[in-house]
């Protein structure tokens, strides 16, 4: 690229002027080629960042701090009336219990204050434990015995290490006289911490320590199940026609134009289609499965028309002059045929659609269903939530126990989508047909 | 009778009619010999058919009266929309099912019918995607005709005053809503810009050393590694910035003695230019391979390295389609949400500045539409403005792209 002319010898061999140009060429080779691994690199570091950030933050979710207190379940307060009714029993203070039994273990904290604060130790939720217990087994009525009760966020936080006792008492959440309680029970080693499972057998709470993701994952369910049973069946049918069917003509460019444009559509634009079409227009119920299944589904159509396309048209024209040879009509040669040979292709695509439709958001916060919601929803059109919309709520609250179930959340959500992703990939590999 | 019992009846009915149908064409006398009658589930589908299609076409006649204007709570409407339809659509699929069944004949040609149903059908499926698109843009643009009409287009395009609080009482002071959208779309350009920033460099340098450099191994555990950037929900990458990269920028800010706010445009935008990498960069890497060989065997014939191959060579080549990959990817990153909403301000504020907090189109129209909706305000008819916008501009860009793309392809081929 140089003029090398000038700096030769008489003999024709380059001089010490050529080699060095030859030298910072090369030089200027490696830095390019560093610099690209080094992009590379960034890259993957970046993702490393992320993945590390979200699980060092999140393994605790898994993970929750208990209480063993000896509980009384005193008659005088549970059921008084002696009656065993189920109504009497979910109905009785559990609440007293739990109060009683923090009273005897710490017998000198008496002022209003201090004892607000030992209470505080539980978890709300604990209550509903005991309830569970006492209905399951009502004979545990003028009994005494050890039970482990939740902890409150706050003690959960203490013991996992992330509320610090160097920081000033006023910065801190959990206070002196806590800190004294909290010791003295490890010492008893009456704190223990558990696998948490009400994290994946709750639903939503206000009580970071309570809150589960099932509600989210049975919404994100039914949710995907709808995207699928209309997104599925539509795609294939638009894209058999459009491989197999359609004539040259100016609708079938429309037609194709279309799904490529509304492939890049932002996602948002689908939630103001959901709002305006299925809510206001269709007087489907907001924050329904399924509203937001409708929804992805349109999202989620391009992608599996275009997969199932590109799958289609691998198959060789061959097979197809083969059956219109044995008197097969163009379709059965496609439904016979051409259908069944590129099915694990077009069925590639519907996972990898279904699995951004998993974790799309936007659209579905336009539906409304990020409405707090602690039930398990029963059906379609019960109101709900779903895994990325309780990531997100989750990720707005202040506690300080949400970030680390956000988190947790987020490493559940991941690995549902891990899990797609290798199913595709797996059904690639099992059925890919060279031709 | 309501609508769930009698969809199942129907069914119900069609099923026996499927049934009975292709059982007449397998166990009739007359069929036996016949070399012209089609499979006995042909004539099962026929049945179906004129089972099908009689009273679907009342369905959708009952649907438009359900939903017309008319009261349908009391009097004759009521009676017709609560009795009249559903009886009508019984005897309808009832006839359509015994006039069917009582044609089955080794004369009919079944076959033909049912394929002119099924080519229907799909051609059906096939517009579904051309009326979700009508739908788009009929929807947006019913809503923003309505929001014009309550505020002038001049102030929404050339206003610099964002505040779309609308007055609780008619006396309140400065909460009239004023609806200026420049400081949005300076604020989305913003984001947009760092975006870019971050990820052109790096997508476009792992694309071009992944198809020049890299062997086949490195290739194959790299790329897969790169796509799962691609992969992750932005949900996450929206946690990710405001609860990891804003604070870290917010104190590296504070260590160095700049005044970094954690909701700054610059957390925001590297995250999101982080999520538009592995979009470069395989983009890029499917371009820079369609550069035909023989460009770069006469490049290294002349004796020159593969670095000024690549960059007075290749890229030279491969621009048209470099320039659609980054306008694809900027059309994603203005459409972007998730990351924004949980990792940009709220408050629309001006500025040039990567380290103050912006908002955003897509901020806006999750702000505006999440809570209650009221659809005569201005407040929620705006989303719907700023929608259509977001929808012109990102079609634009795409049709841009692919023009160039199809441009740069003819080229070579």
């Amino acid at each position: 690229m140089t003029d090398i002319q000038n700096q030769t010898n008489k003999a024709g061999w380059p001089t010490n002027g050529a080699n060095k140009i030859l030298a910072k060429r090369h030089r200027t080779e490696r830095n390019f080629r560093r610099l690209g691994l080094t992009a590379i690199l960034i890259a993957m570091a970046l993702l490393a960042t992320l993945l590390v950030s979200i699980v060092g933050k999140g393994y605790s979710a898994f993970i929750q701090t208990t209480i063993t207190l000896d509980i009384n379940f005193e008659q005088e307060i549970l059921d008084p009336k002696d009656t065993r009714s189920p109504e009497t029993l979910k109905a009785a203070s559990y609440g007293s219990v739990i109060r009683n039994a923090l009273r005897t273990e710490f017998p000198e904290v008496k002022s209003r204050i201090e004892l607000r604060r030992l209470f505080g130790l539980i978890s709300k939720g604990a209550v509903q434990e005991l309830r569970n217990a006492v209905l399951a087994n009502p004979k545990l009525i003028g009994t005494t015995r050890v039970f482990e009760l939740t902890a409150s966020d706050d003690v959960d936080m203490f013991i996992k290490g992330y509320i610090s006792r160097d920081v000033v008492e006023q910065d801190r959440r959990i206070k002196n006289n806590e800190i004294v309680w909290i010791d003295r029970l490890q010492n008893q080693n009456a704190i223990q911490t558990r696998f948490n499972t009400r994290f994946f057998t709750g639903g939503d709470s206000r009580e970071p320590e309570v809150a589960g993701i099932l509600g989210a994952m049975v919404g994100s369910l039914y949710t995907l199940f709808i995207t699928f049973i209309i997104s599925f069946p539509i795609g294939v049918m638009s894209a058999i026609y459009l491989e197999e069917f359609a004539p040259k003509n100016k609708l079938t460019d429309v037609i194709e134009v279309n799904i490529n444009n509304l492939a890049a559509v932002p996602s948002i634009v689908f939630g103001l289609l959901g709002v305006a079409l299925f809510l206001n227009v269709a007087h489907l119920p907001r924050s329904a499965p399924l509203v937001g299944g409708l929804t992805l589904a349109l999202m989620t159509l391009p992608t599996i028309i275009i997969a199932a396309r590109a799958s289609i048209r691998a198959v060789p024209g061959s097979i197809r002059n083969a059956a219109l040879g044995l008197g097969a009509s163009k379709q059965q040669a496609v439904f016979h045929h051409v259908l069944p040979l590129s099915l694990p292709g077009i069925l590639t695509g519907t996972i990898i659609g279904l699995s951004q439709a998993l974790g799309e958001t936007a659209p579905l916060l336009m539906i409304g269903m990020v409405a707090f919601i602690v039930d398990i929803p029963g059906g379609v059109t019960d109101p709900a939530t779903v895994l990325p919309v309780q990531i997100f709520l989750w990720a707005d609250s202040p506690e300080r126990a949400f970030v680390e179930k956000t988190s947790g959340a987020i490493m559940v959500l991941l690995s549902f989508l891990v899990f797609m992703n290798a199913a595709a990939v797996l059904l690639r590999k099992k059925f890919e047909q060279r031709w | 009778m309501s609508f769930l019992p009698l969809i199942i009846s129907l069914l119900a009915m069609c099923a026996a009619g499927y049934w009975y149908g292709s059982k007449k064409a397998l166990s009739s006398h007359s069929f036996a010999g016949q070399q012209n009658a089609g499979r006995p589930h042909l004539y099962g589908l026929y049945v179906v058919i004129w089972g099908v299609i009689p009273p679907a076409i009342l369905l959708i006649l009952w649907g438009v009266f359900s939903y017309s204007s008319i009261d349908v709570s009391g009097g004759i409407a009521g009676k017709i929309d609560k009795v009249v339809f559903p009886s009508l659509i019984t005897v309808a699929a009832i006839l359509g099912l015994t006039l069917a069944v009582r044609q089955i004949s080794p004369n009919l040609r079944a076959r033909k019918t049912v394929e002119a149903a099924v080519y229907c059908v799909l051609i059906l499926a096939s517009t579904l995607s051309v009326f979700t698109t009508i739908g788009i843009v009929l929807s947006l643009l019913i809503e923003t005709i309505q929001f014009f009409e309550k505020v002038p287009y001049q102030e929404f395009f050339f206003s610099l005053n964002w505040s779309p609080q609308m007055a609780l009482r008619e006396d309140q002071v400065g909460s009239s809503g004023a609806f200026g959208a420049i400081p949005l779309f300076t604020g989305t350009l913003l984001i947009t810009l760092i975006a870019m920033i971050v990820a052109v460099p790096l997508g476009l340098m792992s694309g071009i050393y992944m198809t020049e450099y890299a062997s086949k191994n490195f290739r194959a555990t790299v790329k897969p590694i790169l796509e799962i950037l691609a992969g992750i929900p932005t949900v996450v990458y929206g946690f990710f910035a405001a609860l990891t990269v804003g604070v870290f920028f917010r104190d590296v800010g504070t260590f160095i003695g700049l005044d970094v706010v954690s909701e700054s445009a610059l957390a925001a935008g590297v995250v999101m230019g982080m999520m538009i990498i592995p979009f470069i960069s395989s983009l890029s890497d499917d371009i820079i391979m369609a550069v035909p060989q023989s460009l770069r065997d006469a490049s290294y014939g002349l004796g020159a390295t593969k670095s000024e191959t690549v960059i007075n060579v290749i890229i030279p080549a491969a621009l048209p389609g470099i320039v659609g990959a980054i306008l694809l990817a900027v059309s994603r990153a203005i459409g972007e949400t998730m990351i924004v909403v949980m990792a940009a301000g709220f408050a629309a504020n001006l500025t040039a500045n990567p380290l103050e907090s912006v908002t955003t189109v897509t901020v806006q129209i999750v702000g505006l539409l999440v809570g209650d909706q009221e659809f005569d305000s201005a407040k929620t008819l705006a989303a719907f403005a700023l929608a259509l916008t977001l929808f012109a501009i990102t079609l634009c860009l795409n049709v841009i792209a692919l023009l160039v793309v199809r441009k740069y392809r003819e080229k070579y081929d």
